[in-house]
């Protein structure tokens, strides 16, 4: 890993530079109240004044609604026109949080486990992610809590540390080396010392280990019946979450032609596991809330070493009945 | 990580639907057959394993295979018309273009079950999954010690493959064992009257060197494992398999996960054993 430093008068020339050799930059933009990501023409239409998007970054790599192929009937036969991977532009998703690049892991396990998924791999590889230190934080932050922090380079090509007069760069990946040398000039060693200083500092509200594996024996426990009492089964958490990736498969005819569709879903879902005969192994929102809570702190971690969370809050956030995931994690781990 | 050459999981191969029965009110199989040759060279399975079968246009459903890996060329499913893409399939006529991914999933580990003897137990619309394992051992009949074919179904009416049926019964190295549903008999029904589970209970078999494969609605299946174990049977050597409901088939849309499970990539094929580590999730 390099450390380096780039003054703040110089980050727009590098910034063009990086606009100029890819198809697209990705970052957060105001619109009204909310900060989303969206493409980016100019450095100067970059949003830096908020704790969080409302939505995650995944979408990039992870469209809400993507084309999986397009038909067209000819009579009795059906032609299938596939994925193209030249398709896919090249693009650099600027000024994500560091919880939004560690979501990276779950993501890149479940699209890549035994059978591959072309269509995220293709725009993973496309893609590069320069973070940004979250220098301020809020009470539904607890990145720390989860393996994370608000300075973690973790799923990072670049992670950038704003200070005073310019930022930290560190260099953590090849495609990180190739964006720094669109500009190497403008950058130089860093060796002013620790970066914490510029970086939030978030409590620690429970120990993730235990958790675990205190959540492996819960799965009869009332907490889940409690805890959801309120829930309305809105689906808003998973929308929202960077590491929900579980998805539907639908079609969207029209005559003769037509496509399939993924579009994100949610285990919140009363018809995420109805079966075509009426019988639904979750039937209740207390069991559909055990699993959305199992599943990331239980299930990924026994089988693909890493959590299904990464601290971000935004569920909490978006939750129109204030179910908040810290609160109701830090409940569990005060259990006896 | 990418390699942008690898293929597009999602996308089905094009089949010819090459023979339509009607197994039974609203049932159907049909018989499938790849439209591009070079599918059909690359393409095998194993007895167990699954696939999604899609009507373009309405979407994909999911079954397992239900014709025998032994016989090569085609493969066939059988399914009962309940939604929207069953009713899609259904109305699909004998050279009608549509789609098939697979083979998916685990299978039944049948080379472990050389000498021995095989029970088979299914419920209605469950012997399809079955079917694929009973034309296998039978096409292969040396390998295996007795076979034992335990069905039964609501109504007479239900019960599917009646052609087959027959010709287990008049074989000699079959023994078969039918069954409904009390209330579910006609004047002519030879077979018994009961509930799966009590029928096996009251059967003359022996567990002793023997396999038993279960396939049926949960209901069916939560009663029948202790009749099993109470005849004798190690939970290691019965099988079963799940029908979650399911999207991608590949482990990614995280519809039929049970705990740290997925039906898909994990089963569809599972041992009383395995069941019994998996949360009440199914």
């Amino acid at each position: 890993m390099d450390t380096l430093y780039i003054k703040k008068s110089d980050i727009p020339s590098w910034w063009n530079a990086i606009k100029a050799a890819h198809d697209h930059v990705v970052a957060p933009v105001r619109k009204d109240k909310v900060v989303e990501f969206a493409r980016v023409e100019s450095y100067e239409q970059v949003a830096t004044d908020y704790i969080q998007t409302t939505r995650s970054a995944k979408e990039v790599l992870f469209p809400r609604t993507e084309r999986l192929f397009s038909y067209k009937k000819n009579g009795r036969d059906i032609e299938v026109q596939d994925f193209d991977p030249e398709s896919v532009p090249s693009q650099v998703l600027w000024h994500v949080r560091p919880c939004d690049a560690a979501s990276l892991f779950p993501l890149d396990a479940v699209f890549n486990w035994d059978y591959k998924d072309v269509m995220y791999n293709t725009r993973r590889e496309r893609t590069a992610i320069v973070a940004t230190s979250c220098a301020t934080a809020d009470e539904y932050c607890f990145c720390t809590s989860v393996g994370g922090g608000a300075g973690d380079t973790r799923g990072s090509d670049i992670l950038l540390t704003y200070t005073a007069d310019g930022a930290i760069a560190e260099v953590m990946t090849e495609k990180g080396k190739s964006l720094v040398a669109l500009s190497q000039n403008l950058f130089t060693e860093y060796t002013a010392g620790d970066k914490d200083k510029y970086v939030a500092d978030v409590p620690r509200v429970f120990d993730v280990e235990k958790l675990k594996e205190k959540m492996h024996g819960m799965f009869d426990s009332q907490v889940w019946k409690e805890q959801s009492e309120r829930c309305l089964g809105c689906g808003a958490c998973a929308y929202v979450c960077p590491t929900c990736s579980c998805f539907d498969i639908q079609e969207n005819p029209k005559g003769s032609c037509g496509e399939r569709l993924r579009c994100w879903d949610s285990c919140g879902f009363a018809q995420f596991t109805l079966h075509t005969s009426g019988h639904n192994p979750r039937s209740t929102q207390a069991s559909r809330w055990r699993q959305r809570l199992m599943h990331k702190f239980s299930y990924i971690p026994q089988r693909q070493d890493s959590l299904g969370c990464t601290g971000c809050g935004r569920c909490s956030r978006a939750c129109p009945v204030d179910m908040n995931i810290k609160e109701h994690l830090s409940s569990i781990d005060k259990i006896q | 990580m990418c390699n942008c050459k690898d293929k597009n999981i999602y996308l089905p191969y094009m089949m010819q639907v090459e023979k339509v029965t009607v197994e039974a009110p609203g049932v159907k199989t049909l018989r499938l057959k790849f439209k591009n040759e070079e599918d059909e060279k690359s393409f095998s399975f194993r007895a167990g394993q699954f696939a999604e079968y899609s009507a373009i246009g309405d979407g994909e459903c999911t079954f397992c295979i239900a014709s025998p890996s032994t016989r090569k060329g085609y493969v066939e499913c059988t399914f009962r018309q309940a939604g929207r893409v069953t009713s899609s399939l259904s109305k699909l006529e004998e050279g009608d273009t549509m789609g098939f991914r697979g083979p998916f999933g685990n299978y039944f580990p049948m080379e472990e079950w050389k000498g021995k003897n095989l029970l088979f137990i299914a419920g209605g619309i469950a012997l399809p999954p079955m079917r694929s394992v009973i034309w296998t051992a039978l096409d292969e009949r040396e390998k295996y010690g007795d076979v034992t074919i335990v069905y039964g179904a609501k109504t007479v009416a239900d019960l599917v493959y009646k052609n087959e049926l027959k010709e287990w019964e008049d074989r000699e190295d079959v023994t078969l064992i039918t069954t409904v549903d009390p209330g579910g008999e006609t004047p002519e029904w030879k077979g018994k009257v009961g509930f799966v589970p009590t029928v096996v209970g009251e059967s003359p078999i022996n567990a002793e060197n023997t396999i038993a494969i279960v396939c049926g609605p949960p209901v069916m299946i939560k009663f029948t494992f202790p009749v099993l174990e109470k005849l004798g049977f190690a939970k290691e050597n019965i099988y079963t398999t799940l029908e979650n409901r399911m999207k991608c088939g590949v482990g990614k849309c995280g519809r039929c996960n049970v705990g740290k499970m997925y039906v898909c990539k994990d089963g569809p094929v599972f041992t009383a054993v395995d069941l019994a580590e998996l949360p009440d999730d199914f």
